[in-house]
């Protein structure tokens, strides 16, 4: 099994001072399914931005093989689809089809190939009929799936998403998850929602204060109670 | 939360619709720049200008009221600019004032400036209600950026129409929670209050630009704008522009 994320100690403080992660170790491998759990503030979405280089800590982040330095910075955003929270800032365009072929046209495709690249990430997510909608119209569910889109066009070969359910109705939150089971590749999720990691992940990695707290099988760390209380996930 | 688009009827699909962004705005312009050169008294042209724009809003389906409610938003701030014209022109004086110790006095040829002013801007908005209404604002950016207008300002533009509904939305729901809060209390308390709502959306908006850049970073944005050019310039709008630009002129020809 080859490895997609290596990570060797890494920390990270803020300019102001406040520390973000310090000392994580975290590999995962090609095809996983990994849950990034852990309370408000526990370094989760600072975490995620190390896997693609928008923020770089001290030390050695290798994905898929490259070290995250400025040379490779193009090469590992297009294996590594990133997709925020706030799908209002995913989807800056005035329409869907121009926010899905952001990525695709930035890494320098011909107009053909990004027009197919659109297709197909749509396709992806359920949304072909949608390419001329403006975002502004859509609901949070269907931002969501385009939000997928903009990074599933990319061809990515890791796809990290941060609180994927958050403000999502039940119906949509399951359908979604459907969605997410369909797709087959590597899937890193960083979420407070315990029934999404039950139905998709089968490893869950829980953090704390900056600090990997717990690593293993999903079903042994849902299961046990103590530990989910002490970082308060559980009541 | 719903809000009006500039371009609401934009998804209609008629004649109108169907021309190239470019041949629309160029249109337009070109419009706008023949009524303004239009002189003050030629009554004639203007009509025959109506009658032009008026025969192409038919021709774009769209709503007439619609049409009209909007071009009557630019009445206020018109007014507002030239609504003195007419106590400052010099020539035979219509009616004369006393207010307090001024007297003023309105002159027909201050009059007659004021009814070109308003004209003239009338006609001009229907133009660019006809442009913006008929065009998506995507179209009509690639539009501008085809014409040469920098890279720099279309993104402007883009991002404002993108995010200015999200601005709005935010600050009605600041608005709410204020409210709920029984906002009141000294006109002072007050004035600090609506400060700090405007300080926290400043505050908002910065922090959301931030995330925006982060997303357009993970999808390999490096500082280069590329876009896809889909407009396509067809044979209706050779024809359109020719036909336009000959009835643009038609009133000096035959010296109407």
């Amino acid at each position: 099994m080859g490895k997609v994320i290596e990570i060797q100690n890494l920390s990270f403080t803020y300019p102001d001072g406040h520390k973000g992660l310090s000392g994580v170790d975290l590999v995962i491998g090609t095809g996983e399914n990994v849950a990034l759990i852990g309370p408000n503030g526990a370094g989760k979405s600072t975490l995620l931005l190390h896997l693609n280089g928008i923020l770089r800590g001290n030390s050695t982040v290798k994905i898929c093989g490259l070290a995250v330095e400025e040379k490779n910075l193009k090469a590992i955003r297009k294996k590594v689809g990133l997709v925020f929270q706030d799908p209002e800032d995913q989807l800056f365009s005035l329409n869907v089809f121009d926010d899905v072929a952001f990525g695709p046209i930035n890494l320098g495709l011909t107009e053909s190939d990004v027009k197919q690249h659109v297709t197909q990430a749509l396709q992806w997510v359920n949304m072909s009929s949608y390419e001329e909608r403006s975002p502004h119209h859509l609901s949070v569910g269907e931002k969501k799936r385009i939000a997928i889109a903009t990074v599933l066009s990319l061809d990515p070969e890791v796809l990290i998403i941060d609180e994927p359910t958050s403000n999502l109705d039940p119906r949509s939150k399951w359908s979604l998850v459907e969605l997410l089971n369909t797709l087959p590749i590597t899937k890193i999720i960083a979420t407070h929602d315990l029934e999404l990691v039950r139905a998709l992940c089968h490893r869950t990695v829980v953090m704390d204060e900056g600090k990997i707290a717990a690593d293993g099988k999903t079903e042994d760390i849902l299961t046990d109670i103590p530990l989910l209380r002490a970082h308060g996930l559980s009541k | 939360m719903k809000h009006s688009f500039i371009d609401e009827y934009s998804h209609l699909n008629s004649v109108i619709h169907r021309l190239d962004p470019r041949t629309k705005l160029i249109a337009s312009l070109a419009f706008i720049l023949a009524v303004m050169l239009t002189p003050t008294n030629n009554w004639l042209v203007f009509a025959f200008y109506f009658a032009i724009i008026a025969f192409m809003l038919a021709f774009s389906q769209l709503p007439p009221i619609y049409v009209l409610k909007r071009s009557l938003v630019i009445l206020p701030f018109v007014l507002l600019i030239a609504i003195f014209i007419p106590f400052f022109r010099e020539g035979e004086v219509a009616g004369s004032y006393n207010v307090w110790l001024w007297q003023i006095s309105i002159t027909y040829n201050g009059l007659l400036v004021l009814t070109n002013v308003i004209v003239k801007s009338w006609l001009s908005i229907l133009a660019l209600i006809l442009l913006s209404s008929t065009t998506r604002l995507n179209d009509l950016l690639k539009a501008l950026r085809q014409l040469g207008m920098p890279q720099v300002m279309i993104l402007i533009l883009s991002f404002m129409y993108r995010y200015i509904f999200v601005l709005v939305d935010e600050v009605m729901r600041l608005r709410q929670a204020r409210d709920s809060r029984n906002f009141g209390g000294s006109w002072l308390h007050r004035l600090k209050t609506i400060g700090h709502m405007v300080g926290t959306l400043f505050i908002r908006s910065y922090e959301r630009g931030e995330r925006i850049y982060a997303a357009m970073l993970a999808r390999a944005f490096d500082g280069q704008v590329r876009t896809l050019y889909q407009l396509s310039f067809k044979r209706a709008d050779a024809f359109f522009g020719a036909a336009f630009s000959l009835v643009l002129v038609l009133p000096y020809i035959i010296r109407l």
